[in-house]
């Protein structure tokens, strides 16, 4: 009626205030969504790993390493179906920037305890054969275009030395949130190879990779593995997956707190430059409102006026933001593949940045809508001329 | 009823304003009576309290004490929801500064007041077409009014005034804008709609001329008639 057409026509009445607040809200939408992903990337790993995987260290420090001894102990224990290990392998390839994960294992039980990595079947058992086969994520294949046969050099940083490996297979992700930028080699490669150049070092494990049966009884695996080592010069650290990446992330904890505050700071300060052009356009139509209010038009219909004008704003802003989250996202998802492996806007990022038009429009609107209601007519109507 | 019958019968009205602590009293014991059909103007130096005077009367300012009773409605005692849904129906209102609402054009504007009515669109058409064609605007229905001429604008808000048919219309300094043929146009407009369809006029002027075309003139001054 009537009313929706003021609204679209005043709305639009001061081109660029109109469109300068759009952007402002957009922008600000942008940035609202961005930090979100970022934050959902963080907690990516958590989500993506699996309940009935274990994973044991050493209990000193993840920087201390565990004897290889322990594998026997470990895979006799009571409820685990299959161990596997593995060492952070730390290897630069190039330069410093082309950061990934990179790992040695050991293959069968690795890849037996991660089926979430698909690999073409030919491709694993070429990989099995190869002791300086390695395999890869797709994207890491994609980001730096290695095809099967190439052969990759990567600079030790914690094994001195260049390394040689061969491309024998590329994984895929069974799911979006896989992490499809990962580089695994044999272990057996890494630890012949040091037996001979730094022998202290050999035989050893950064941690071990546990199966279990039941899920629900993980808890008591580990409490009875670490109990098996106990005393000795060793002793072990066992927990779930999840609870071992997020030992990771809460070291980043203060910063996804500073993120969430930064968010929440973003939308206080675009709910302060919406009230800002609602309250200057308010003013300028005090007038006009008077003598809708003398024609009979009440309250309500001026406050409708009022607080519509600023949802199609707001909703115009989040519309073009949302807009620009997506080709944003994927940028940062191209430049910061190392960081983030899984960057992907989550729905509910979309229904926040809805939910924040709405309630900015209605917190911007609430006060010159007050205003604009209750001044007399009379004096609204002096405003004029 | 006979022509005679008054249609707004003011009693002991008083108003002041406040400011800050100062009591500025504008009105003092107004008492009169407005006929039926009647076109009267109020005169009066600047200050004097003449727009605080017709405000009253159309229901859109209150008076501190006193009554004003139209049509048998005493004005004075309706809520703020009750007077706007009277004033809907019953006071058309001709502004000094044509008060058009600018993104709307000549028709959207005399459309108005009829959304707030029960009419059809069909009948509303009707109804606002008729307005314009008084006024004579038909042609320029279509226009918004940055694209009229101040006495257009003016036709315009004459037409908006009349389309829901009230008996008493309002003109605070209708022609105080306007150049002095616009002027003659707008007061020849508001003589047809008091001599052809009986409306009862009440014109705020500062304009001898315009006063010339009333039956009655009022002299307000410091706040009370001095004739
Ligand atoms: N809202 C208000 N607050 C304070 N004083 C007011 C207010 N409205 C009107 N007045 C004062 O009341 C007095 C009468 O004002 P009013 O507008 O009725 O005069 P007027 O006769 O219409 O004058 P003019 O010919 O200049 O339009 C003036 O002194 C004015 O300053
Ligand atoms: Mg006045």
């Amino acid at each position: 009626m009537i009313l929706l057409k003021m609204i679209l026509k005043n709305a639009f009445r001061r081109k660029v205030r109109t469109g300068l607040t759009v952007l402002a809200f957009a922008i600000a939408i942008l940035a609202f969504g961005l930090l979100r992903t970022v934050i959902g990337a963080w907690y990516a790993g958590v989500e993506s790993s699996s309940a009935n995987r274990l994973i044991t260290r050493n209990a000193v420090s993840l920087i201390f390493p565990l004897p290889l001894s322990y594998y026997e102990k470990i895979r006799h224990a009571e409820g685990v179906t299959s161990v596997s290990y593995g060492n952070w392998f730390g290897g630069i390839y190039i330069s410093e920037k082309n950061f990934f994960a990179n790992f040695a294992i050991q293959p069968e039980t690795y890849l037996g305890l991660y089926p979430e990595y698909i690999l073409p079947e030919d491709q694993k058992e070429a990989f099995l054969r190869d002791r300086r086969g390695f395999v890869a994520g797709r994207k890491l294949a994609e980001r730096f275009g290695w095809d099967i046969g190439d052969v990759v050099t990567l600079k030790g940083t914690i094994y001195p030395g260049n390394w040689d490996f061969e491309l024998k297979g590329i994984y895929r992700g069974r799911t979006q949130n896989t992490d499809e930028t990962q580089f695994f080699f044999h272990w057996q490669y890494l630890n012949e190879t040091i037996r001979q150049t730094m022998p202290s070092m050999a035989d050893k494990v950064g941690f071990y990779l546990i199966g279990v049966r039941d899920p629900n009884h993980s808890a008591d695996v580990a409490r009875e593995i670490d109990a098996m080592f106990r005393n000795s010069p060793a002793e072990t650290l066992t927990e779930t997956e999840a609870a071992f990446i997020m030992g990771f992330i809460s070291m980043s904890q203060a910063i996804i707190q500073v993120i969430n505050v930064v968010s929440i700071v973003v939308i206080i300060i675009i709910l302060a430059v919406v009230a800002n052009t609602m309250a200057m356009t308010t003013r300028e139509r005090i007038g006009e409102y008077a003598v809708l209010k003398t024609l009979g038009y009440t309250g309500l219909h001026i406050t409708i006026l009022i607080v519509g004008e600023a949802l199609v704003i707001t909703f115009l802003g989040s519309l073009l933001g949302i807009a620009l989250t997506y080709p944003a996202a994927a940028g940062f998802k191209q430049g910061l593949s190392a960081f983030f492996p899984i960057f992907n806007i989550e729905r509910s990022t979309i229904w926040y940045d809805l939910g924040i038009a709405g309630a900015v429009g209605f917190a911007a609107s609430f006060i010159p809508a007050v205003q604009a209601v209750r001044i007399r007519i009379a004096d609204g109507l002096r405003r004029i001329g | 009823m006979d022509k005679q019958s008054s249609i707004v019968e003011i009693r002991n009205v008083y108003k002041c304003y406040y400011k800050g602590d100062l009591v500025v009293p504008v009105l003092s014991d107004i008492t009169f009576d407005i006929a039926r059909g009647e076109f009267l103007a109020i005169m009066g130096p600047s200050g004097s309290g003449k727009s605080t005077l017709l405000n009253l009367i159309a229901g859109i300012d209150r008076l501190d004490s006193g009554s004003i009773v139209i049509d048998d409605v005493d004005i004075s005692t309706l809520s703020e929801t009750e007077l706007a849904g009277w004033r809907s129906g019953n006071v058309g209102f001709i502004f000094q500064f044509y008060n058009l609402i600018p993104v709307l054009t000549a028709f959207e504007n005399v459309d108005l007041p009829l959304h707030l009515t029960g009419l059809s669109k069909k009948e509303r058409r009707e109804h606002v077409e008729a307005a314009l064609n008084m006024v004579n605007l038909t042609p320029r229905m279509d226009h918004y009014p940055s694209q009229l001429s101040g006495g257009e604008q003016q036709r315009v808000a004459i037409a908006r005034a009349i389309v829901i048919d009230p008996a008493i219309l309002v003109a605070d300094e209708p022609t105080g804008d306007l150049d002095r043929k616009s002027a003659s146009d707008v007061l020849d407009l508001m003589d047809r709609l008091n001599t052809e369809l009986n409306k009862t006029i009440i014109m705020v002027t500062h304009d001898p001329h315009a006063a010339e075309r009333a039956h009655v003139i009022r002299h307000l001054e410091k706040g009370e008639f001095s004739t």
